[in-house]
């Protein structure tokens, strides 16, 4: 269990799991196509060209142009730079945040952890994007606010998630043997539990991350998100949705990418759930 | 494990290293489409239309203040003394005719001839006396209306005769309310004088509307019954019309309009009217910056309003350059809208020497809910970008709006349209310095004393020349950047014809007819 990876291993794992290839292909495709985004786009990103409104996919607009005449191309490579960073930095707060609690609750246990756990099943018992729509309601919209709201939201199914990892090893003799030597309960945690945990923290920040580009999606489809005129995937939806009958381009390339993004993310946690033989 | 979740921290890490958005200059063209042409139709008496409508009716009592919607409909069943025309003037409906003395404070009505209600019953002194009394109450003891009436009798069996306690040259239209039937309660049963007489209300789905055999305009209405048919969703409605299932939609969008041009072509006629707003990005004259006029002189200047009519509105919005509607043409004043031409250079130098050389940041706050002021402030903020001006766009509730900003004061900049009645007061008193209203904390002196000697004019053509002059005063103060009165885009089956625009919220089916032989 305790063996590091190395190349060897995986290129191994690649070679045993389609799944992790083609979705370390996917995701990197759109890392590296977001990361060009933010330095350098064809045209610029908000420019609005009066000249050249709502045209069809071309040789000089790939993905042809919106109302505005800004090119869509343009604005799905910058746009996804900041679906991706939004959901990031989501599943970080979320996934640091709730491993904390469900690690400390979970190794210490007591009464302090009955009334945490309850909380966190309130919290998980209202539907996701209800509970994101009433806190960015006090927040008010906005990019950060929007991180803020989902990270908050997403820390119980991390804590949840952890809690029981960490159930499941506190009790066993490498971990009793720990305690014996004296090794603090707070080293003992990090170095000797969670690491056991790790394919089940990639995981769920996997499936995190899908709910956090689906749910910044959301929250800017509904307005309340990303703040024109700075694109984002699920804002440039939002924007196509009058166009659709004269001017479908505009809405689905931004959809594909969503989907294509979270193919591949669904993908990796699938082929990692695969291979750890959960 | 390390290593994997160090490649997941580090994807992270370096996507954070994030984001500028640059500007350089970029280039504008005008573009240009042909008016529809039209040809004359003739109309024949009879047949039914269907009107769609994206909202149900808040009441079907006049005296009630509802929205623009429900006056919209209402305006087809009832009628006043006076009643607002296509072209923006009021004219005598309930009564024949009418005087006013040259103090002002008379008014005297003498009742049309042989009027009747729908129902058949003859218009008498009593009901004028009934709705008269019923609009004063549903007004409210503070209301403009109920403070400036001294008295109201009747010399003779013809004649409605109003005292003033001031000379209120606006207050005519006050006089648009509802004359209904002695007793009678509208909600239970709507009886106007108006062209068309209710048959029947389903809340939620339609009202029903039949032909009014007693109206008193020759000729009118063509049609012998109507519905107006509720319809909650936009686009349902659009479908609706589509499938032929409604005749008439309002306020669609230029991307609707190009869509149904493309599948239906000639089976509807698109009639291209205008809103009657006054679409602006209405400034805080206090707010940083803003406070100096040279800034906001320098807004007008770098703001293509051109390109935003354009965008949104295919080219067919009035352009404007003060705050009154351009379809009120006794009180507009046209030369207030060539003030400023778009200038970058210009704006860049007025910039310079108020100094803001490097610009400035300025937050345009708009509700969300209405994507035109959305859209138009994003090609503000793309238009001020290259004048130096960042813009941040903060999208808010329609109810956070109308406190913080409409209320509260508390932004720098908004998109939004304000609309108005007949009379200009009710468009341009809100500059005055201490105007409940104020939202733009306009204060200017001249303005005031003008918009004082404006309220207490009698004559018209004297009134005019003080709106038009605060007209001026608002475009060459830089009050804030007024950008057009939008085009208002309608869908009518092309079998119909007659429909009229109003400068009042009015969509007045008396005067649409099937045309002939279709």
């Amino acid at each position: 269990m305790k063996k590091s990876w190395t190349f060897a291993r995986i290129r191994e794992f690649l070679r045993l799991n389609p799944k992790i290839l083609i979705g370390l292909i996917l995701v990197s495709f759109f890392a590296v196509m977001s990361l060009i985004g933010q330095f350098w786009t064809p045209y610029i990103v908000t420019r609005m060209d009066a000249s050249s409104v709502s045209e069809a996919p071309s040789l000089l607009h790939w993905m042809g142009t919106d109302n505005f005449g800004r090119d869509v191309l343009s604005r799905v490579m910058n746009g996804s730079g900041i679906t991706i960073l939004v959901a990031l930095i989501t599943v970080l707060i979320g996934g640091i945040i709730g491993t904390m609690i469900g690690a400390l609750t979970g190794y210490f246990g007591g009464i302090v952890d009955e009334i945490i756990m309850r909380l966190n099943d309130i919290l998980l018992s209202f539907p996701s994007v209800l509970l994101a729509l009433l806190l960015i309601s006090f927040l008010g919209p906005g990019t950060i606010n929007v991180v803020l709201a989902l990270g908050i939201l997403f820390i119980p199914s991390f804590a949840r998630m952890v809690r029981s990892e960490v159930i499941r090893y506190r009790d066993r003799d490498f971990v009793r043997n720990a305690r014996l030597q004296g090794i603090r309960p707070l080293r003992i945690i990090l170095i000797h539990i969670l690491p056991n945990a790790r394919i089940s923290i990639l995981t769920a920040a996997a499936i995190g991350f899908n709910n956090a580009v689906l749910a910044e999606a959301s929250m800017s489809y509904l307005g309340l998100g990303v703040q024109p005129p700075t694109p984002s995937l699920g804002r440039m939806l939002f924007e196509a949705q009058s166009f659709l009958l004269n001017c479908p381009w505009y809405a689905i390339f931004p959809g594909i990418t969503i989907i294509l993004m979270i193919l591949g993310a669904a993908l990796l946690s699938e082929g990692f759930k695969e291979v750890s033989g959960a | 494990m390390k290593r994997s979740l160090a490649i997941l921290l580090a994807f992270g890490l370096i996507l954070s290293a994030v984001l500028t958005g640059c500007a350089s200059d970029g280039k504008k063209e005008e573009t240009g489409e042909d008016a529809p042409k039209h040809t004359e139709t003739e109309p024949s008496y009879g047949g039914h239309l269907v009107y769609g409508m994206t909202q149900d009716l808040v009441s079907l009592d006049p005296h009630e203040s509802t929205d623009a919607g429900t006056r919209s409909v209402v305006f087809n069943i009832y009628e006043g003394l006076v009643k607002p025309s296509s072209s923006g003037d009021l004219i005598a409906a309930v009564a024949e005719d009418y005087q006013i003395d040259q103090a002002g404070t008379e008014y005297v009505f003498t009742l049309r001839e042989g009027i009747k209600f729908q129902n058949g019953q003859e218009v008498t002194l009593k009901d004028i006396e009934y709705s008269f009394n019923r609009y004063a109450e549903f007004s409210g003891e503070n209301s403009a209306f109920v403070k400036s009436v001294k008295e109201l009798s009747f010399p003779d069996e013809k004649t409605v005769r109003i005292t003033l306690t001031n000379p209120d040259s606006e207050f005519l239209s006050e006089l648009t309310f509802a004359i209904i039937p002695d007793g009678n309660d509208p909600n239970e049963n709507p009886i106007g004088t108006g062209p068309y007489m209710v048959t029947e209300y389903k809340a939620g789905q339609y009202l029903d509307l039949s032909k009014n055999q007693y109206y008193w305009v020759e000729k009118e209405p063509y049609l012998d019954t109507v519905r107006f048919k509720f319809i909650s969703d936009v686009n349902t409605a659009f479908t609706e019309l589509q499938a032929g299932t409604i005749d008439v939609l309002n306020y669609l969008t230029t991307a609707q309009v190009e869509a149904l041009k493309k599948s239906a072509g000639d089976e509807f006629r698109i009639v291209e009217g205008n809103m009657n707003l006054v679409h602006a990005m209405y400034l805080n004259n206090q707010a940083g910056p803003l406070s100096d006029v040279r800034v906001r002189q320098a807004l007008c200047y770098a703001v293509d309003r051109d390109a935003i009519n354009s965008f949104l509105f295919a080219g067919k919005s009035i352009i404007i350059g003060s705050h009154m509607t351009p379809q009120l043409p006794t009180w507009y004043e046209p030369a207030a809208a060539s003030v400023y031409t778009y200038d970058v250079q210009k704006a860049k130098d007025l910039l310079e020497q108020a100094g803001y050389k490097d610009g400035f940041d300025l937050t345009i706050t708009v509700p969300s809910a209405y994507s035109q002021h959305v859209d138009t402030a994003q090609i503000i903020a793309d238009q001020l970008s290259l004048v130096g001006i960042r813009v941040t766009i903060k999208q808010v509730e329609w109810t956070v709006w109308l406190s913080d900003v409409y209320k509260g004061r508390d932004y720098e900049a908004t998109v939004i349209g304000f609309d108005g009645k007949l009379n200009p007061s009710d468009w341009m008193a809100k500059y005055g310095t201490d105007a409940p209203k104020n939202m733009m904390n306009y204060s200017n002196a001249e303005y005031d004393e003008l918009l004082e000697k404006a309220l207490k004019a009698v004559d018209t053509e004297e009134k005019a020349s003080y709106y038009k002059q605060m007209q001026m005063n608002l475009a060459e103060n830089a009050a804030s950047v007024y950008i057009e009165d939008p085009a208002d885009f309608v869908a009518m089956n092309s079998q119909f014809d007659g429909y009229v625009f109003y400068p009042t919220t009015a969509w007045d089916v008396s005067k649409i007819y099937q045309i002939s032989g279709k």
